[in-house]
């Protein structure tokens, strides 16, 4: 009976294919839509994890203050760190490989004529070590330049390209507002952050340098370490943690005026924040699957209304309320669900081209595939159920004589 | 449900049955107090001017529609109580129906709307066509059993309806004025094949009609006037039968 039924729904949605398209166009698009921004967030999400995934697992990033990381930045009344605090940690913790202060700044570069807003950082060799980024030119930092803050400097790619073109600008001067420093190498090519921002537009100094000539302090904003290989990160995170209560002298009971976070929470982050666009994008898509399903709704009403004579036939011959409720609901649910089917095919297209475009990861979920299978077969209940009641309830002797 | 009718039950037994629409001074009184007994074979005509309860008698025989009162019992089990879907499932196994309008489905073609009561009657595909197919043998129809109803005529499509009713293994067929829509020669080959079929069958049938000629087929008439049985008497056989 039931494949019956279906066979039957099938058919009736077929004799009518312009009508039947149209009436799930609705759907169609809604589920299209949630399907393509889904995958789409997904995609930019599975590109973050990526990225942040470069930088180095091992990773960890120490900043005062609470859940300060992110493209907003910090500002905090937490007190800042000073180089004795990374020599304790360093002494404390074996494990950590290579630590590195960080500050950074933004600030006009000149060379010559040749102006370049850029991203000036004051870091230690360590840093370059931390977050794995190798010189393509000249040199790193010398010891003796760190500890006395010489004037040198690490030029990024871009800020190359920008002053020098394709010359080699090692032993070339570059201003920094009046802090005149001389270049000493060329990092290699990062490319874009997970933030989007460039990080090859950058000039790096030695830390000392920049707290001497430029910040004018001696503290220090931010932290970063690389935790011996093989070693665990989420370990090394709650040493450090506990080395920094025990050095900020935090009661008990109280919290952390410090964050110490390693990369998979920075990806969690940034992927929350791609997933909370994402669901809101995805929410008022879902808008469109219920004016779908209005549209299906008056479709089979008109359709009810059409084939009244038909409704009566089989209620004479024999068939059952139930039966004809089941007639109309399963061929509301075939609509909805060709709808459904047709969007998701759309959307994935959609999300397969934007990924392209974006050059982004192409991920379909299966899961939000099922689910917009599954949810548009719901609108095909829901909305179906009216119209297959009112079929249900007729009149056999009514319908019959219905011209 | 009913017993296979043997012996001296009738199919079909009217005691006092009574059907009323509305209330009050609205109150029409569509059947008023009808006692009747068909028996198995019989082919029965019912006559009476419009307003006389014919329809509602056919409705109510044909369990579409429910008494007010009194007892109707099918194959001497009282059904007048019964739920809509008890009815429901009595017209599948029990009740044929064809109608003035044909009542084919449109854009079906002529098997498929045979094998529609089988659907519901939960027989599988295959024994389906087989039995719909022998059906529309038996009405002549055998080759045009892929065309749709809009490619019939007339006469023809009123055969499918029969096959229709046939292919159920109906033991009663109600007919409502079933050559209402043709002209007079398609109306007595429509009789003849009733004829032929009730002789074939055992079939018993119920027709409604307007005309005499018609109601001549049959072996008997009840006329109706008011709601009442006025006159039931066997039919006199002035036409003669073919071969």
């Amino acid at each position: 009976m039931w494949a019956e039924t279906i066979r039957l729904a099938i058919k009736a949605v077929a004799r009518n294919a312009l009508r039947s398209v149209l009436t799930v166009l609705g759907v169609v698009i809604g589920v299209a839509a949630v399907i393509a921004m889904v995958t789409v967030g997904q995609g930019s999400s599975d590109q973050v994890t990526q990225d942040v995934g470069k930088l180095g697992t091992n990773v960890l990033i120490v900043r005062p203050g609470q859940n300060t990381m992110g493209p907003g930045g910090s500002s905090t009344s937490a007190r800042q760190f000073e180089q004795r605090d990374i020599d304790r940690l360093i002494a404390e913790i074996p494990q950590i490989e290579a630590a590195s202060g960080a500050e950074r700044t933004t600030m006009m570069a000149v060379a010559g004529n040749v102006n370049h807003q850029a991203t000036v950082q004051g870091v230690t060799n360590a840093y370059l070590q931390a977050t794995d980024w190798p010189v393509s030119l000249g040199r790193t930092f010398l010891s003796a330049e760190e500890d006395s803050g010489r004037p040198v400097c690490l030029l990024g790619e871009t800020v190359r390209q920008d002053l020098f073109g394709n010359a080699d600008p090692v032993g070339e001067k570059v201003r920094l507002k009046s802090l005149s420093c001389e270049v000493v190498g060329v990092l290699e090519a990062k490319g874009a952050s997970s933030f989007g921002n460039d990080q090859d537009d950058t000039v790096m100094i030695p830390l000392r340098t920049f707290q001497r000539r430029i910040s004018g302090t001696s503290t220090i904003s931010m932290i970063y370490m690389a935790i011996e290989d093989g070693y665990s990160t989420d370990l090394a995170k709650s040493e450090i943690e506990a080395a920094l209560r025990d050095m900020r002298r935090i009661g008990l009971g109280e919290e952390d005026d410090f964050s110490v976070m390693d990369m998979k929470q920075l990806a969690s982050m940034l992927t929350g924040i791609t997933s909370v666009l994402t669901g809101l994008l995805a929410a008022v898509a879902a808008v469109s699957l219920l004016v779908g399903g209005i549209g299906i709704m008056n479709i089979m009403l008109v359709s009810v209304t059409e084939r009244t004579r038909e409704i009566g036939i089989r209620l004479a011959i024999g068939a059952q309320a139930r039966q004809v409720l089941q007639q109309f609901l399963v061929e509301a649910i075939v609509l909805s669900l060709m709808g459904g089917l047709l969007g998701i095919a759309l959307g994935l297209g959609l999300a397969a081209i934007a990924a392209n475009v974006m050059a982004i990861p192409f991920s379909p979920d299966p899961l939000v595939v099922l689910g917009a299978f599954g949810f548009s077969a719901l609108v095909g209940v829901v909305f179906g159920y009216f119209p297959a009641r009112r079929a249900a309830r007729m009149d056999p002797i009514e319908a019959l004589r219905h011209q | 449900m009913p017993q296979d009718g043997s012996g001296d039950t009738p199919v079909i037994e009217f005691r006092n049955i009574s059907r009323v629409y509305g209330t009050g001074e609205a109150e029409v009184r569509a059947l008023d107090g009808v006692d009747l007994k068909i028996h198995h074979g019989e082919f029965v005509a019912i006559m009476g001017p419009s307003g006389s309860g014919k329809s509602t008698a056919m409705n109510v025989i044909g369990c579409l529609d429910s008494p007010t009162g009194g007892e109707y019992l099918f194959n001497g089990v009282d059904v007048a109580g019964l739920s809509q879907d008890q009815r429901a499932l009595l017209r599948r196994h029990y009740l044929g129906f064809v109608f003035q309008g044909f009542n084919l489905l449109p854009r079906t073609p002529a098997l498929e709307n045979v094998e529609l009561p089988l659907i519901y009657k939960g027989i599988p595909p295959e024994e389906r066509r087989a039995r719909a197919m022998e059906a529309l043998e038996q009405v002549g129809l055998a080759q045009r059993a892929a065309h749709d109803p809009s490619e019939l005529s007339g006469g023809q499509q009123q055969r499918v309806a029969i096959a229709r009713a046939l292919a159920a293994s109906s033991e009663v067929l109600l007919a409502d004025e079933p050559t209402g829509n043709l002209d007079s020669h398609r109306s007595v080959e429509i009789m003849e094949l009733l004829v032929k079929l009730r002789a074939e069958r055992n079939l018993t049938i119920v027709m409604v009609t307007h005309e005499d000629d018609m109601a001549a087929f049959a072996d008997r008439l009840i006329w109706m006037v008011d709601g009442r049985v006025e006159r039931d008497e066997p039919t006199r056989k002035e036409v003669p039968h073919v071969g």
